[in-house]
């Protein structure tokens, strides 16, 4: 483990387990570029045949939102519980949604 | 020891001895996602060296097992190429000597895929998609490295000049090889030997490495000669089954 990793970025790995059905962000790992971030990826997240497809996004490439502007961003939803579809009556013969 | 027997056993033995070197990589690599990534290829190779090794036993039909056979041979009746018992060196060693071995890999598995020997095919097909794998990480590390700073590149040529004398035994054939080609059990050796070179000469080159003039080459380890390595590679391997006999857990 030398100095070598730290010129190593960074990757956000995302895998789709089956078509239809959206990539999922599963974790984070090193790597010096895409392709070989692919690679480390499958052999990291997929050895238990995981997944059909796999994105790497750089980490430094992501934008996150601030902790401290929760409140602003996420608080003004919490008294609106309307616009949770909660008040409609759903047929049984439909099942799950 | 039949022709075919002694083929299989070379198959296996080339894929559980390489497996073991790799596994001595495990914990210790450089960096966590490159110490995954070798031994899943470690665990791949001993995977299929159980399933030639099950053939094997078969053809050998004495009551002898997978595990016996593995197990319970010393040096000389092992019979795997010299290139595969070589010491893993810096991580750039390992990675050379898995691409120089990967690259004959996959030729020969791709053709052992047709072979007329109908269960050497079956597990020929099964292994190719792990190998194919295989080859295209290694020769993926080769660029990189040939490639990359100079010291990987100083150190990454010097793996591929110490290792280039062990190539060549891989696509020398002897009776054994001759027989079975002309069974159409497994590939004219030659023309595996073309394709090696072609890829070979394609990926140095894209690395900026040189690819060595040297003709001289080493072979002995087909016909059980080896170098003194593997047999401290059997003592780790054996261990368990020469101190405790039959031992299963």
């Amino acid at each position: 483990m030398s100095n070598n990793k730290d010129n190593w970025k960074i990757w956000e790995i995302f895998i789709r387990s089956k078509n239809g059905i959206s990539h999922k962000h599963v974790g984070s790992l090193h790597a010096p570029d895409a392709e070989i971030a692919i690679k480390n990826a499958r052999d990291v997240y997929t050895r238990r045949s995981e997944g059909i497809s796999i994105w790497v996004v750089p980490s430094d490439q992501i934008t996150a939102s601030k902790p401290d502007e929760k409140e602003q961003l996420f608080a003004p939803a919490d008294d609106k519980v309307y616009r949770h579809p909660t008040f409609y009556h759903i047929p049984d013969e439909i099942g799950h949604m | 020891m039949e022709a075919k027997e002694k083929y299989v056993l070379r198959l296996a033995d080339n894929a559980l001895i390489l497996g073991q070197r790799l596994g001595e990589w495990c914990g210790h690599g450089p960096i966590l996602e490159q110490d995954i990534a070798l031994t899943n290829v470690a665990l791949d190779l001993i995977g299929q060296s159980r399933m030639l090794y099950q053939y094997a036993a078969e053809l050998k039909n004495d009551g002898s097992t997978e595990d016996d056979i593995a197990m319970k041979r010393d040096v000389f009746d092992f019979y795997n190429v010299l290139m595969v018992e070589q010491e893993n060196g810096d991580w750039g060693k390992t990675i050379v000597r898995q691409f120089f071995y990967d690259t004959y890999n996959y030729f020969l598995y791709e053709a052992l895929c047709t072979s007329t020997d109908q269960r050497l095919g079956e597990i020929a097909r099964k292994s190719f998609k792990e190998i194919a794998y295989h080859a295209q990480f290694s020769a993926e590390w080769v660029i990189r490295f040939g490639d990359g700073t100079s010291e990987s590149h100083e150190r990454v040529q010097a793996a591929v000049d110490d290792l280039w004398e062990f190539t060549g035994e891989m696509f020398t054939p002897d009776e054994i090889d001759l027989a079975m080609t002309e069974a159409g059990i497994a590939p004219d050796l030659n023309q595996i030997a073309a394709q090696w070179k072609r890829k070979v000469t394609q990926i140095l080159d894209i690395a900026t490495l040189k690819m060595p003039e040297s003709s001289f080459m080493q072979k002995g380890g087909k016909v059980g000669e080896h170098s003194e390595y593997l047999g401290f590679i059997l003592a780790e391997l054996q261990f368990m089954q020469r101190a405790y006999p039959g031992m299963q857990w």
